[in-house]
């Protein structure tokens, strides 16, 4: 009994822990969809976080006193900027609706279905973890406003997680640096995919390319959509450095377009549509009339309609000098689709499309060239990407 | 006025002052600590360098030198800050357990009312947690750690000088039992 009296401090230090290793080894073999920790995870979370609320709440009001009343030096200023700004934005939404609208044709050739966010709820970022080993944050929005586990969380600027544990009025949202994270990824120009995954060290790195890749620095890391919760094309990040790793894998170190460090204001995608481009708006145009709208234009002449009886010249010519162009392609984006299309012009047997090739003007040049890049070899439609390919590749598609 | 006051050992005839602290300072100071560290460093990403509820523990267990209080007080701080995070809950309650009956048993050996030994003293129990937390997330958990000397030892020397001065703002709302 004196033992006992004597070694009390140790008993109960072992037993303490003795409990506390039990209940973390009974959490390591669950899974969260049966969590026994849920109650202390409800307690603990409804303790702090109306703290946090209550202070970013003063925070925000304060800031928005500030701002909207006595910060107004420059505002006259900031206006001219703005508008400005607008008038540019207007001519470039132009172009893009233009990009668009092509694009949205082209998928309707290809019956591509597509994922759009169709609904996002703007939440507050009121506290994170407190840990380095666990990389999340609260947000102020929980069941009672729809939120749901595994939905997506973005900024304007890029993707910042998901949404791992909901409770009443908050949620918890693992940030892509945390180490358990995973989100399907591809990079924008090579279309390579991999794992995106957090670091111990709070880092981020693409996982699963292979090292005979090559992978520029700076290249765009967008959602690849294959991990069911980020729509495909999402802004993920920009690459900083790729080299070899210690197995077959490429060590590909992204820096995330979201500052992760700093977030306070978050978007939680709350519906995710999954529409199939309606066919009947492209009718029975082909691809190869697509993309010669977008050509500049070809003077008609006589002997453009006497050579549009030859194959592989007509189609390309005869749309592309009828049909005014809405936009033209700026020089590197017809660019890039000249080089093998020049080639195959210089080459081809056919003498229409070689001396349209000679005697049109420059822009009209490389539209008969690409025209006869598609002539030459007839090749299947490629997925359309979030960025136009060289056109020589999508041309031949309905012949 | 009495004050009550433990053996150094059970044979030694030098005495330590033992403290409390009121209910209130007792639930509140280290919710405060978890809130802060929960919300600190989303403003001031500088301030995830500190560990706040480890440093409350550390000043709870060696003002009141009672190791059975001291292990509960660190396993209840730490379960609330596992309570926060994703992980498993227990990874900081057992690490702060640890601390908080080391701490309490090597208060009652040593003077710790002084700014040296409250720095020396944080360093260490900087490093046992360090220890004892890393030991458990590799080998219980399986997740990966990211450990930088430079980092650990930076990191430890800030607590510490953090640590004395929370140990003196604790000074003000302790109590002679």
């Amino acid at each position: 009994m004196d033992v006992l009296g004597r070694y009390r401090n140790l008993i109960v230090l072992v037993g303490v822990l003795f409990a506390q290793i039990l209940g973390l080894a009974v959490q390591v073999r669950r899974t969260t969809d049966n969590e026994p920790t849920r109650l202390i995870r409800i307690w603990a979370v409804g303790t702090v976080t109306p703290l946090e609320r209550m202070l970013v709440w003063v925070q925000t009001s304060t800031s928005n006193v500030w701002h909207s009343y006595f910060y107004l030096r420059g505002v006259r200023a900031e206006n001219r900027n703005l508008k400005l700004q607008i008038e540019r934005m207007s001519l470039e939404q132009v172009r893009m609706s233009q990009d668009a609208d092509q694009a949205r044709r082209l998928q309707a050739l290809l019956a591509f279905k597509e994922q759009f966010i169709s609904q996002t709820m703007a939440a507050q970022v009121i506290g994170s973890s407190g840990s380095e080993l666990s990389r999340s944050v609260y947000i102020d929005k929980g069941e009672s406003n729809g939120i749901k586990p595994d939905m997506a969380v973005i900024t304007a600027d890029g993707i910042v997680g998901k949404v791992l544990r909901v409770y009443g009025s908050t949620s918890l949202v693992l940030l892509i640096n945390d180490q358990t994270s995973g989100v399907g990824a591809l990079l924008d120009k090579t279309r390579l995919q991999g794992i995106l995954r957090g670091t111990p060290a709070g880092e981020v790195v693409l996982e699963k390319v292979m090292s005979d890749e090559t992978v520029p620095v700076g290249e765009m890391v967008l959602t690849s959509g294959g991990d069911g919760i980020f729509p495909k094309g999402l802004l993920v990040g920009r690459v900083t450095k790729a080299a070899p790793g210690s197995d077959l894998f490429l060590n590909i170190r992204v820096r995330p377009a979201a500052d992760l460090s700093k977030l306070e204001e978050v978007l939680v995608v709350t519906k995710i549509d999954v529409r199939q481009t309606e066919p009947d708006q492209t009718g029975a145009m082909r691809a190869v009339d697509i993309l010669a709208e977008r050509l500049p234009g070809v003077p008609s002449k006589p002997a453009d309609a006497a050579k549009a009886a030859v194959p592989g010249t007509s189609t390309t010519t005869g749309p592309g000098a009828d049909a005014k162009p809405k936009a033209a392609l700026p020089p590197t984006a017809v660019g890039s689709a000249a080089p093998p299309a020049g080639k195959s012009a210089s080459a081809a047997p056919s003498s229409g499309v070689g001396s349209g090739a000679s005697s049109a003007p420059n822009s009209a040049t490389k539209a008969t060239a690409i025209g006869a890049d598609a002539a030459k070899a007839p090749a299947p439609l490629v997925k359309p990407t979030a960025e136009p390919k060289p056109q020589s590749d999508v041309e031949d598609g309905p012949h | 006025m009495v004050r009550t006051k433990v053996a150094i050992t059970y044979t030694s005839g030098e005495q330590v002052e033992v403290y409390r602290f009121s209910i209130p300072a007792t639930i509140l100071i280290p919710l405060t600590a978890v809130f802060l560290q929960a919300w600190l460093p989303l403003r001031f990403p500088f301030f995830s360098l500190f560990d706040l509820p480890l440093l409350v523990t550390i000043g709870f267990a060696t003002a009141r030198r009672s190791p059975v209080t001291g292990l509960v007080t660190g396993g209840l701080i730490g379960i609330l800050q596992d309570a926060l995070t994703h992980q498993p809950i227990g990874l900081y309650g057992i690490s702060l357990t640890v601390v908080g009956f080391g701490a309490s048993s090597l208060g009652i050996k040593l003077d710790v009312e002084n700014a040296g030994a409250r720095f020396l003293l944080t360093i260490f129990f900087y490093v046992v947690h360090e220890v004892v937390y890393f030991t458990i997330a590799r080998g219980l958990i399986g997740l990966r750690m990211a450990s930088s000397w430079p980092h650990e030892i930076w990191s430890g020397v800030a607590n510490a000088m953090l640590g004395v001065l929370i140990f003196m703002l604790l000074d003000r709302v302790k109590q002679r039992t």
